[in-house]
């Protein structure tokens, strides 16, 4: 066997992962994933020893609801072949990997800087002579825009290069933030200082990346949540989900200046982001998921309030979407403007629901579920084909309904809550975790390594804008430039998600 | 001289109509009437800073484009009164005159040596180009209908006609009231409000002036709205006395702002590539003028 099988927040000891040579790891997972649609590369990372790197590649069976994990020993200054020669899901990974650990790869076709980290292995390069794809011709010219974003003010460089105002090649750089999130996580050895850097990660992903962290946790030392957590992560994370998505339907119809839609949907944010204020104290449920515990039962009081919530918001958003789901200013700014086609999101790895309106099915609820999404119902995803701005918005509008209905399925039966306490926390000794969770945005993978001792010895955070970022790159090819807020916003992908 | 002060206190309030009309629109309450013209003012009191890359033409362009608005509308008459320069032909100096500040406006921008700035000049310079065409045919339609040559004179004529008359008034509102949506980069072809470069026209081109020259550009729209609804209320003031004629005046211009701030609210705007199509639309309207004029006048088989 060239993988270790396992499952979705399983435990496993680091001695069982198959440790292959460099070809056979490459063959076997480079096999694993050729004309299989339904797996994709959610991880491929390094990890430091004393004089060489390990290398862990993880791949989902969406069908299977498997994970396959392998692992590769490589010398520090190897010269390799890269997977991303023929498959392009490793592309950003097999960056990384060069970045920190500089491994050569003869072979990959855009061996760039990844995201300038602090503890990268060449310190010569700075950010400010990224190798930027350019062309000399005299017809076409370039746009540069950012660093600092227009709107929401995080940096990213995006480079145009148009023919007039149509847009021949985008190219996105990030790294401007040099956190050093995955440092801090082996840094910071108190449990509440971890939780508080996983509510971190992504400030608009805060319950998606502290329930991912919380799974793993607990199944690293061997804790089983009892349904009172899982309920409410379960509840927290779609709730989160209808939040955003619904800033984001605001946030669309200000970039195509429809005024009605933006102040209304923005309106109907409030509420629902308003409810996690009344639940656990802060709008953006920093401090609601920890592991082992929650701090703020959910009281039948805030169901009652909840399902208040509800009411009032699906009339007044059932009869904001039909209007702009039919007007005909609006369906002409977002129908075949942005298209990524369902191979493109094949090749690039897309996640979650960007992958979806591409007509992936793509979606950790339905293929790796956790907490209670099979248990308390059957999750379906909803799967657009077209690929273009409208299939990301209609399935926003659409995912929403399903979340809200979720959410009152959920409320029919709550549990009883415990009085919190601090568990005594302490992870096995070397072990192997890795926990999936279907944020609003997609795919959230958390991956922890102990030593002998049961410290942790790397901690990875993939955060899914690290797919999709390349997706959006290639939906605004021969699109208006114009049009890219609007590609752009459809997408919504975070920044400090990538530059971790 | 009375058309001028009356387009003057028009702009002071204009602004603050179409926001409050959008703010009600979308459920909120919005600022005071004055507010878009006390942060004019606040503009007016500060200095200027000019990027070192830029040149002699980008300090005086605002100052030509603002007083190449303040030159047209000496041309505008109120009803049986003529404005302060009025000739034969004076249509065409009216156009031009306004053509030269945009010309200004736009090699300024280019000035800048910003890629977005580019970006909106070779937007706005298709978009006006493509609006001449419009209001030449109505203006032309009207000095055929009434065989003369001058704001005044046509005015003046148009208004002792036939019913046929408001027709052709009604018509020609339509056009003028979107070619003053397109020409201050109002919605559906711009959206002043946007904050995204890329999408941006008027806005991305005027990004590096700053203080008293951003006060003037950004005073400019309201003079220029406050001059085309002039335009459009000649069509409908007669040689009515001035005690009627300056109430309707000012009714017309409040309808005006009204109507602006409503098709700001209820809709999305154009795809960029829609645009010339959308302005294409104006004159062939404006051509339905020039051949209703030409079946009014017989000349037409």
């Amino acid at each position: 066997m060239n993988y270790l099988e396992m499952y979705n927040n399983q435990t496993v000891s680091i001695n069982d992962i198959p440790k292959l040579k460099y070809v056979e790891f490459m063959e076997s997972n480079l096999q694993l994933l050729k004309n299989k649609p339904e797996r994709h590369c959610v991880n491929y990372f390094g990890v430091k020893n004393e004089n060489n790197i390990t290398v862990y590649c993880c791949i989902a069976d969406d069908n299977k609801h498997q994970l396959y994990i392998s692992s590769s020993i490589l010398a520090s200054d190897a010269t390799l072949s890269s997977l991303t020669a023929q498959n392009h899901n490793f592309e950003k990974f097999e960056r990384e990997i060069h970045e920190n650990f500089g491994i050569a790869y003869f072979d990959h076709p855009w061996l760039k800087p990844f995201r300038f980290s602090h503890n990268r292995s060449d310190k010569n390069i700075s950010i400010a002579d990224y190798p930027f794809y350019s062309t000399e011709s005299e017809e076409l010219h370039e746009v540069g825009v950012g660093p600092i974003h227009a709107g929401i003010i995080e940096p990213g460089h995006f480079r145009f290069i148009c023919n007039g105002e149509q847009i021949l090649h985008l190219e996105i750089q990030l790294g401007y933030q040099h956190r050093g999130v995955e440092q801090l996580f082996l840094h910071k050895t108190k449990l509440l200082e971890r939780a508080t850097l996983a509510e971190n990660i992504a400030g608009d992903t805060t319950v998606g990346h502290t329930t991912t962290f919380s799974n793993l946790w607990e199944s690293l030392c061997d804790f089983t949540p009892d349904h009172s957590l899982q309920f409410s992560r379960t509840l927290a994370l779609e709730l989160e989900r209808i939040a955003i998505h619904t800033g984001d339907l605001a946030a669309i119809c200000a970039d195509i200046a429809y005024q009605l839609g933006n102040s209304v949907y923005g309106r109907l944010r409030t509420p629902i982001v308003n409810f996690f204020q009344e639940w656990g104290g802060n709008r953006f449920a920093k401090g609601l998921i920890r592991p082992g515990k929650i701090n703020f039962p959910f009281t039948p009081e805030l169901a009652q309030r909840l399902s208040d919530i509800f009411i009032a918001y699906e009339r007044d958003f059932n009869e904001m979407s039909e209007q702009f789901f039919s007007l005909p200013s609006v369906l002409s700014r977002l129908e075949k403007t942005g298209i990524v086609t369902s191979d493109e999101a094949l090749e690039i790895g897309m996640v979650g629901i960007a992958a979806r309106s591409s007509g992936l099915v793509r979606d950790i609820r339905y293929s790796h579920p956790n907490n209670l999404y099979i248990k308390s119902f059957m999750h379906k995803p909803k799967i657009k084909i077209q690929g273009d701005v409208f299939s990301r918005v209609k399935l926003r509008e659409e995912e929403i309904h399903q979340s809200i209905f979720y959410c009152k399925k959920l409320l029919e039966n709550i549990p009883e809550f415990k009085k919190p306490e601090n568990i005594p926390f302490s992870p096995g000794s070397n072990k192997f975790t890795l926990a999936l969770t279907e944020g609003w945005r997609g795919e959230i993978c958390h991956c922890a390594i102990t030593d002998e001792n049961g410290n942790l010895k790397n901690y990875k955070i993939k955060d899914p804008s690290h797919h999709n970022w390349m997706a959006l790159a290639q939906s605004v090819r021969n699109n208006e430039i114009s049009d890219f807020p609007v590609c752009n916003k459809s997408f919504n992908l975070s920044y400090c998600g990538h530059d971790l | 001289m009375l058309s001028l002060l009356l387009i003057i206190l028009t702009s002071i309030f204009f602004m603050g109509i179409v926001i409050r009309t959008k703010s009600l629109a979308s459920g909120r309450k919005g600022p005071g009437i004055l507010q878009p013209i006390k942060d004019i003012i606040r503009l007016w009191k500060k200095g200027s800073v000019y990027s070192t890359t830029t040149s002699m033409i980008f300090q005086i362009a605002p100052t030509i484009y603002f007083s190449s608005i303040v030159m047209a509308i000496l041309m505008i008459p109120l009803g049986n009164q003529s404005g302060i320069i009025s000739f034969g032909g004076d249509f065409v100096m009216f156009a031009y005159l306004l053509a030269l500040g945009k010309f200004l406006m736009i090699i300024s921008a280019l000035d800048t040596g910003s890629s977005f700035e580019g970006m909106g000049a070779s937007r706005e310079a298709l978009f006006s180009m493509l609006v001449e065409p419009a209001f030449f045919i109505i203006i032309g339609s009207l000095a055929l209908f009434t065989g003369h040559t001058s704001f005044y004179e046509i005015f003046s004529t148009l208004n002792y006609g036939s019913y046929i008359s408001y027709l052709i008034g009604a018509l020609a509102t339509f056009v003028l009231v979107l070619i003053a949506m397109i020409e201050n980069s109002r919605m559906p072809v711009d959206d002043p409000k946007t904050h995204l470069e890329l999408t941006m026209v008027h806005e991305v081109m005027i990004l590096d002036n700053s203080g008293f020259d951003l006060g003037i550009i950004l005073y400019a729209t309201p003079l220029k709205f406050a001059m085309y609804g002039a335009l459009i209320a000649n069509f409908f003031i007669g040689a009515v006395p001035l005690e009627i004629s300056i109430p309707l005046f000012f009714s017309i211009q409040i309808i005006f702002a009204i109507i602006v701030g409503i098709l700001e609210s209820f809709m999305a705007r154009f795809r960029m590539s829609h645009n010339p199509q959308f302005i294409f639309l104006l004159t062939s309207v404006s051509l339905l003028i020039f051949f209703g004029v030409l079946l009014v006048l017989g000349k037409f088989i």
